[in-house]
């Protein structure tokens, strides 16, 4: 075989192929592929051979919808009686045709089809949304070679494998293509693959040699090839195939391959073959459905369901066995039901069998225990709410126009539960946005904006004066009030920064460098080298934007595009890259004369986490050799030449205050190379390239290292990670929520801990615990000694005395391997609960992953994880709730997460008033739906017991299946949707009603179990006392006596009436919806029976006419239904308002400040009520705040040992 | 577009995002103490008013209850009471006198009670057909009448159980010598006469079979106009209830005596039921049932009770 890639190597300069470490894979000859897994051919340019069998593949069709036409109905039936509930009911409607059924067949099966229904609506309009999707997806159109080198546009969905197809710059790849050749002549190409991994910069394609003159359309013409390849699969980073070209054999490898649903960026246009199809493609295959999850009181509302069926089967039980016993002893005295007469379900002689049967019965006619219409009143009750969430404008991003978006609805309710949030740092806490801030260049430092952990830290100075202020005052309470307007104003301040420098990356201000005013500073020689080497040193490549005649640099970190951008600032703009040099124009004054310089890159040696530096060798436009280096300060230090160490000492002062503010840094050097000197290393460098063998790399490296080796130290440059838009204030509000926040990030260790200290994770005064692994070569004594740092730690804090004391942990990736290993974990995990904040580092997917599963599993409460990139993906898939971050980066953490969010700062009002009111409107909205049903299924067995246990039911069946469908479903769906304890901004200003949530103060068995026995209450009241009032006498002045019509129309009259009166005390918030749902539901009822009695009597049977003629003359009628509705609800009433009175709960005391518009009235008892209405916290602002106060407080008692200290005592 | 159509545009944009915010106009009752003690104080205030007048209404009913399955039993066969009742050739007359206790003002109601009597049986309860006794014998939908439904193979009209076992114990009244008439015209509801049994549907091979249950009708009188068996179809929810059997239609005055001759027919003695006779007035609120007064009474004074405790706990301890 001939290595085809020899001539592409060399061609390609040194510039793309910056692997100078980096293995090459495909030096040894094609794969050896055979056998199983190895089976696809594909027959370029010849799609025909791919009509028909064995080379017909799947198309390139995709669908992603979960049923089709002839599907849809066996599965989604299927997916719908998965529930026990709807079983029961489904058991129930078949029963119901027989003659066991207590009532008529269609009253059984009219719910259980209009829910089911529903449910399945529900389900075929998502799936409509998807099929939508895909047709979009699916046709939109691709050049492909038609035939004799004419190329033409079809549908994706046409496509077929063979085809080759020619994909212009910005488009997506139609399917997985082999890469044949680019407009680049050296056939590269540049991918972003944000839809796949959600990284966003560029990565480099490379088409094989021999197919690089296939650049043109007419070269097509008789174009053949065939791949053999590995099966479809789905793994994104490898690829095995042969190319067999020309009577020749050539191994393909990922970088060949362009995956679907990448985007071709940077180059015009590529040619590719299609290899795989569809849903054979990489990134179909890697689709794999999110775990469903379910909310906590959803769990537990089947427990419910359990005891329901219990109190069901219970009752059956006795309904049977006393029928079974009045069947037996009683009925063959009942002459007038002709118990010699009958069929074996009445026959006295078989007491069992009728017990048998009548179970049967009894089970059906009791079924009104399990509330059939639950399951879709949540379902329709979670669509409206996730609707709002979606609709709110406050979770609305202006600036990439993203609203918040609630994937799935199921979750809604635990997100007023949460308990840990687990958070991602790149893209989520910060921007991912640097912006260069500050410099050091020759010893001096410029740079006058300032980062914000600076501007916190300010703020905390101007907090201390202001506490001395108070000091003077001793009034501690107006303290807190003053603080927020300090916050407030230094929020102000950072957005002033924010307009003042409109350019992103660039924050930098600094009158003696900007404007071309550094050529007056003292060391303008080296400020210029310090440009240059900003601006020649990088792997990045520029984008002219067209509209604005600027430039934007697709780079593959954000640093270097920072870096690039301050360069520009400067007047050293970056221009232009070719295969073998960087072109910069530079522009020396501000009256800008503009000289484009063209640098020749010789070398490059590439950046990597192991060598932490990267390095340039350049020849000038006066032939002068410049090795320009930037790296990490620690090893460009060891590097300096003796004379190189001019400036160290103030570069390094330099440097620790940056890395005190929280800034990113990097020290840049250089060195001038002699012609000679370069030779005489090239010439090793390029025989070190060419070896082949196993010591090529390290042979590499070395020879890098002699390159490296005796520089001169120019500067230094800090960034700053920029955080997110009010991610400090977020994370207060939070903190005050008494939510805990830990901070799973790739960084390594001194950043995660910058960023604590900017986000008030981290504040002074707070014991940090650091578990760090130490250097042995065995397991056993490293595990040892994690364990030993751990048990210290845990020490610690017990045996620590000051009540306010607040430990932070931090931990790295490698230590965590150890600390998650099964028998250290738990003690990790006890150790971890008990600091106030937890930052763990350097911590890879999968371990954010473990660390989710570990704290939801070992602690046991609701866990959230946020994040933005493919790396976030399975710590949002394994926590109770994923929320992704629909930013900047791909769409893959979005993908997988249940909620969606623009931006960090939303997530305040996602959990802290969305999270709040969901939790409360689902979990009182069950609560009352239990109580609903039970109230009213009782009903119908006490009636039992005075008809002999007959099944006879005391309601005309329509009003049974009217009840949960219409009668009592609307009110309970404004509940869920409409209430609201508290307004928004309340919940906001008060986030520690939140706590309510992961309290479950609303859901816990007392709760449920009150509700139950309220339940039981009424329905004891409402039978008993109507039963009592038409005993038997006349109940009208004509003096007609109730009949059984008459009776079960009052009573369910007053149940209407008892129910819905029941919600309208729960409910604390009445918009026209709510008082339109409940008085109309009671309105509803009394239209519905008079038309139903107006109807013929052959369909309203004994309810013909009853409202007009019996009931509505009859005061006795309206009587009892005041009677029995206040008598029903009075003992509720009695509750809340002793509740209320006597032991309120956070909300109710709000409610009542704002009903008597004390918050205008009285701003000093607001405040008070306010910081009153924080959870202790240890982290945050406030957390820092208080501990200031403390400190003071302390002071005080010491300096006035006989004065009252006023504490803010919680008065009531 | 006019400047009022974009107006009412605007409205619209606004009340819907007021809508999509959550921000509705709304009234949010706080249930703080003032409110609690006057809610609970207003219940009570309304309930004891309306429970005495309630209370009144049903002490201004007379009611006389006379119980007289047993005592028309003739002594001998007291032992052996169903096969007394079920032997045809025993004469079943039987009379009892009661004094009238107050003045009854006309129209006093007649009733007939039964108890330990499951009409509400779902056996029972089914064992009819609405159609056959509207539209009489063309309709075929008498299969709900089992077990009652054909005899001879011809369809019985009426069918069913609620229909053979029609009440058929007769009372005369007699007062100072003079027979009491007793009206018992219109009393079944006027819309199960008019729209519920046929006009011209006639009672047709009834009570013609081995089993002979209650009462037979009259087969020349359409059952629209066969008020006892309308009135008995109508099943009652209880196993104790009463019936309306006809209205006597003239004033009783204190101490009159009345006598009643009655048929005793009907055999509850198998189930050991209770047969009595009622004869009562009524007031605006129907019958004599003191219940829903002293509900009403009891309502409203633990509502004022409790408004009282509620006071009281907040004197003692007030709030803020």
């Amino acid at each position: 075989m001939t290595r085809g890639r020899i001539r592409a190597r060399l061609r390609l300069s040194h510039l793309y192929t910056f692997a100078c470490t980096r293995p090459e894979a495909t030096e040894e000859g094609p794969h050896s592929i055979e056998g199983p897994g190895y089976s696809r051919i594909v027959h370029c340019n010849q799609p025909l051979m791919h009509k028909k069998k064995p080379f017909k593949y799947r198309s390139n069709y995709i669908s992603t919808t979960k049923y089709n036409f002839f599907t849809f109905l066996p599965k989604a039936l299927y997916e719908q009686f998965h529930r026990v509930a709807n079983l029961y009911f489904l058991a129930a409607a078949i029963v119901s045709v027989t003659p066991l059924s207590p009532f008529s067949a269609v009253s059984m099966i009219a719910p259980l089809v209009f829910v089911v229904g529903l449910s399945m609506a529900k389900e075929a309009l998502e799936d409509w949304r998807r099929f939508m999707q895909d047709i979009k997806v699916n046709s939109r159109k691709v050049k492909f070679h038609k035939e004799e080198g004419v190329f033409d546009y079809k549908s994706w969905k046409k496509l077929q494998v063979g085809d080759v197809v020619k994909v212009e710059k910005d488009q997506f790849f139609p399917a997985d293509l082999l890469l044949l050749s680019s407009s680049y002549e050296d056939g590269i190409c540049y991918v972003e693959t944000m839809n796949l991994d959600g990284e966003t910069n560029l990565k480099v394609k490379r088409a094989l040699e021999v197919t690089l003159p296939l650049d043109e359309d007419a070269s097509f013409k008789n174009f053949t090839g065939k791949i053999k390849c590995e099966d479809p699969n789905p793994s994104l980073y490898t690829f095995i195939g042969n190319f067999e070209y020309d009577h020749e054999i050539y191994a393909l490898d990922p970088s060949q391959i362009l995956l679907r649903d990448s985007k071709l960026r940077n180059t015009a246009f590529v040619y590719g073959v299609v290899i795989f199809t569809g849903h054979d493609s990489k990134v179909m295959q890697n689709a794999t459905k999110s775990p469903s999850k379910r909310s906590r009181i959803e769990r537990k509302m089947d427990y419910i369901i359990y005891v329901l069926f219990s109190l069901l089967l219970v009752i059956s039980l006795v309904s049977s066995i006393g029928f079974a016993v009045k069947t037996k002893f009683d009925m063959p005295d009942w002459w007038y039901l002709q118990p010699q007469n009958t069929d074996d379900y009445y026959d006295p002689r078989k007491p069992v069998l009728s017990g048998v049967t009548h179970l049967i019965t009894a089970l059906m006619l009791y079924g009104y225990l399990i509330p059939i219409s639950l399951y879709v009143s949540i379902e329709v009750v979670k669509v409206l709410q996730a609707t709002f969430i979606n609709q709110d404008i406050q979770m609305y991003d202006e600036e990439t126009g993203n609203p918040a978006q609630a994937r799935t609805s199921n979750l809604n309710e635990e997100l007023g539960q949460v308990d840990t949030i687990l958070s991602d740092k790149t893209g989520t806490l910060t921007c991912n946005q640097m912006d260069f801030l500050k410099c050091s260049i020759a010893g001096t430092a410029y740079g006058m904006s300032s980062s914000e952990v600076e501007l916190a830290a300010a703020q905390q100075m101007a907090s201390d004066l202001e506490d001395q202020d108070v000091e003077r005052s001793t009034d501690f309470r107006q303290k807190g009030k003053q603080q927020e307007i300090e916050l407030e104003t230094v929020v102000i301040s950072e957005d002033e920064m924010v307009h003042k420098s409109p350019i992103k990356g660039f924050s930098f201000e600094d009158s003696r460098v900007m404007e071309g005013n550094w050529l007056n500073e003292p060391n303008a020689d080296v400020i210029m080298l310090f440009f240059r080497i900003l601006a020649i040193c990088h792997t990045a490549v520029p984008e002219l934007n067209e509209e604005t005649g600027s430039y934007t640099y697709e780079s593959e970190s954000p640093d270097e595009a920072a870096f690039l951008v301050a360069a520009r600032e400067f007047g050293f703009e970056f221009c232009k890259r070719t295969q073998s040099s960087v072109f910069v124009r530079e522009r020396y004054s501000a009256s800008g004369q503009t000289i484009e310089r063209e640098f020749k890159l010789l070398n490059m040696l590439e950046f990597t986490s192991k060598r932490k530096r990267m390095t340039v060798i350049v020849r000038d436009e006066d032939g002068q050799i410049l090795v320009l280096c930037k790296g990490a300060d620690s090893i460009i230090f060891d590097r300096l030449s003796k004379n190189g160490r001019l400036y160290e000492e103030d570069t390094t002062r330099h440097l620790n205050e940056y890395g005190e503010a929280g800034l990113r840094t990097l020290a840049l050097a250089y060195k001038r190379l002699g012609e000679s000197e370069y030779s005489a290393w090239n010439n090793e460098f390029q025989e070190a390239k060419t070896t082949i063998g196993p010591d090529r790399d390290l042979m590499l490296e070395n020879i890098a290292e002699m390159m490296e080796r005796d520089l001169i130290l120019v500067g230094a440059t800090a960034v700053e990670d920029k955080l997110q838009k009010g991610v400090p204030q977020c994370i207060d509000k939070l903190a005050q929520a008494g939510l805990k926040i830990w901070v799973l990030t790739g960084d390594k260790v001194e950043t995660a801990i910058n960023i604590g200290y900017a986000c008030s994770l981290l504040r002074q005064g707070m014991k940090q615990i650091c578990i760090t692994e130490i250097s042995s070569d065995a397991k056993e004594v490293v595990k040892e000694n994690i364990l030993l740092q751990m048990t210290n730690a845990s020490q610690m804090i017990k045996l620590e005395r000051e009540p306010h004391a607040a430990f932070a942990l931090i931990i790295d990736g490698k230590t965590l391997a150890y600390a998650l290993e099964d028998d250290v974990k738990q003690q990790f995990l006890v150790l971890a609960v008990q600091c106030a904040s937890v930052i763990c580092c350097r911590v890879s997917p999968k371990q954010k992953a473990l660390v989710t599963r570990l704290v939801k599993e070992g602690t046991g409460k609701t866990t959230l994880a946020i994040g933005d990139g493919a790396n976030d993906v399975g710590m949002i898939k394994e926590a109770d709730i994923g929320v992704g971050i629909s930013g900047v980066e791909g769409m893959q953490a979005v993908m997988a997460s249940d909620f969606s969010i623009a931006q960090f700062r939303f997530l305040e009002r996602l959990l802290v008033v969305h999270g709040h009111w969901c939790y409360k409107r689902i979990a009182q909205m069950v609560c009352y739906f239990f109580y609903k049903n039970i109230a009213f299924g009782l009903t119908l067995f006490y009636f039992e017991a005075f008809a002999g246990f007959s099944g006879q039911s005391i309601y005309d069946d329509w009003y049974m299946l009217l009840f949960n469908v219409l009668l009592t479903s609307l009110p309970v769906i404004s509940l869920g949707v409409f209430e609201q304890d508290v307004s928004s901004e309340v919940c906001l200003q008060f986030p520690a009603v939140y706590q309510q949530g992961p309290k479950n103060l609303f859901f816990d068995w007392y709760k449920i179990l009150g509700w139950m026995g309220n339940g039981l209450y009424s329905s004891l009241i409402i039978f008993f006392l109507n039963i009592i009032i038409f005993y038997d006498q006349a109940f009208r002045e004509e003096g007609q006596t109730a009949s059984m019509p008459a009776l079960g129309t009052t009573m369910f009259t007053c149940i209407i009436w008892a129910l819905n009166c029941q919600i309208a005390f729960t409910m604390s918030h009445f918009t026209w919806i709510q008082h339109l749902f409940i008085w109309g539901s009671i309105a509803t009822w009394y239209l519905f029976l008079f038309v139903y009695g107006r109807l013929s009597p052959s369909i309203s049977g004994n309810a013909y006419q009853i409202l007009v003629e019996a009931l509505a003359p009859a005061p006795i009628y309206w009587l009892a239904t005041l009677l029995v509705t206040i008598a029903c609800n009075l003992p509720y009433l009695a509750h809340i308002s002793y509740q209320r009175c006597f032991h309120p709960l956070d909300h109710h005391i709000i409610q009542e400040i704002k009903y008597y518009k004390k918050d205008v009235e009285d701003q000093r008892m607001w405040t008070r009520e306010r910081s009153r209405a924080r959870e202790r916290t240890m982290i945050g602002f406030s957390a820092r705040v208080d501990a200031k106060i403390r400190q003071l407080k302390g002071k005080l008692q010491s300096k006035q040992p006989s004065s009252e200290i006023h504490s803010p005592a919680r008065s009531s | 577009m006019t400047d009022t159509d974009r107006g009412t545009q605007r409205d619209r944009d606004s009340a819907f995002s007021l809508f999509t915010q959550q921000s509705l106009p709304a009234c949010k009752p706080v249930l703080t103490p003032e409110w609690v003690i006057m809610t609970f104080l207003f219940i009570g205030f309304i309930f004891i008013p309306v429970g005495l007048v309630t209370l009144r209404a049903s002490h201004s009913v007379v009611e006389i209850v006379e119980r007289y399955d047993i005592g028309c039993v003739p002594e001998p066969f007291r032992i052996d009471k169903v096969s007394y009742i079920q032997d045809d050739s025993i004469p079943k007359n039987c009379s009892l006198s009661f004094k009238v206790p107050k003045y009854m003002k006309a129209p006093i109601y007649i009733y007939y009670q039964l108890e330990n009597y499951y009409q509400n049986h779902r056996r029972y309860v089914k064992s009819r057909s609405d159609k056959q006794l509207l539209h009489g014998q063309n309709e075929h939908g008498i299969s709900s009448c089992q077990p009652v439904e054909v005899n001879n193979d011809r369809p019985i009209i009426p069918c069913g159980l609620i229909a053979w076992s029609l009440f058929n114990d007769t009372f005369t009244f007699i007062r100072n010598r003079a027979e009491l008439k007793v009206n018992r015209k219109n009393i079944a509801w006027k819309s199960d006469r008019e729209h519920k049994f046929g006009k011209n549907v006639y009672p047709f091979n009834f009570q013609n079979g081995t089993l002979i249950g209650g009462g037979k009708l009259n087969p020349t009188i359409p059952l629209s106009d066969q008020e006892d068996l309308i009135v008995w179809m109508r099943t009652s929810a209880l196993p104790s209830f009463r019936k309306l059997y006809g209205r006597i239609e003239k004033d009783l005055d204190v101490d009159d005596v009345v006598v009643v001759h009655l048929m005793n027919n009907y055999n509850t003695y198998s189930f050991g039921g209770k047969k009595k006779l009622v004869l009562s007035t009524t007031s605006w609120l129907g019958g004599k049932n003191d219940f829903l007064g002293l509900a009403y009474v009891f309502i409203g004074s633990s509502s004022v009770t409790i408004a009282v405790v509620f006071t009281l706990l907040h004197l003692l301890s007030p709030r803020h």
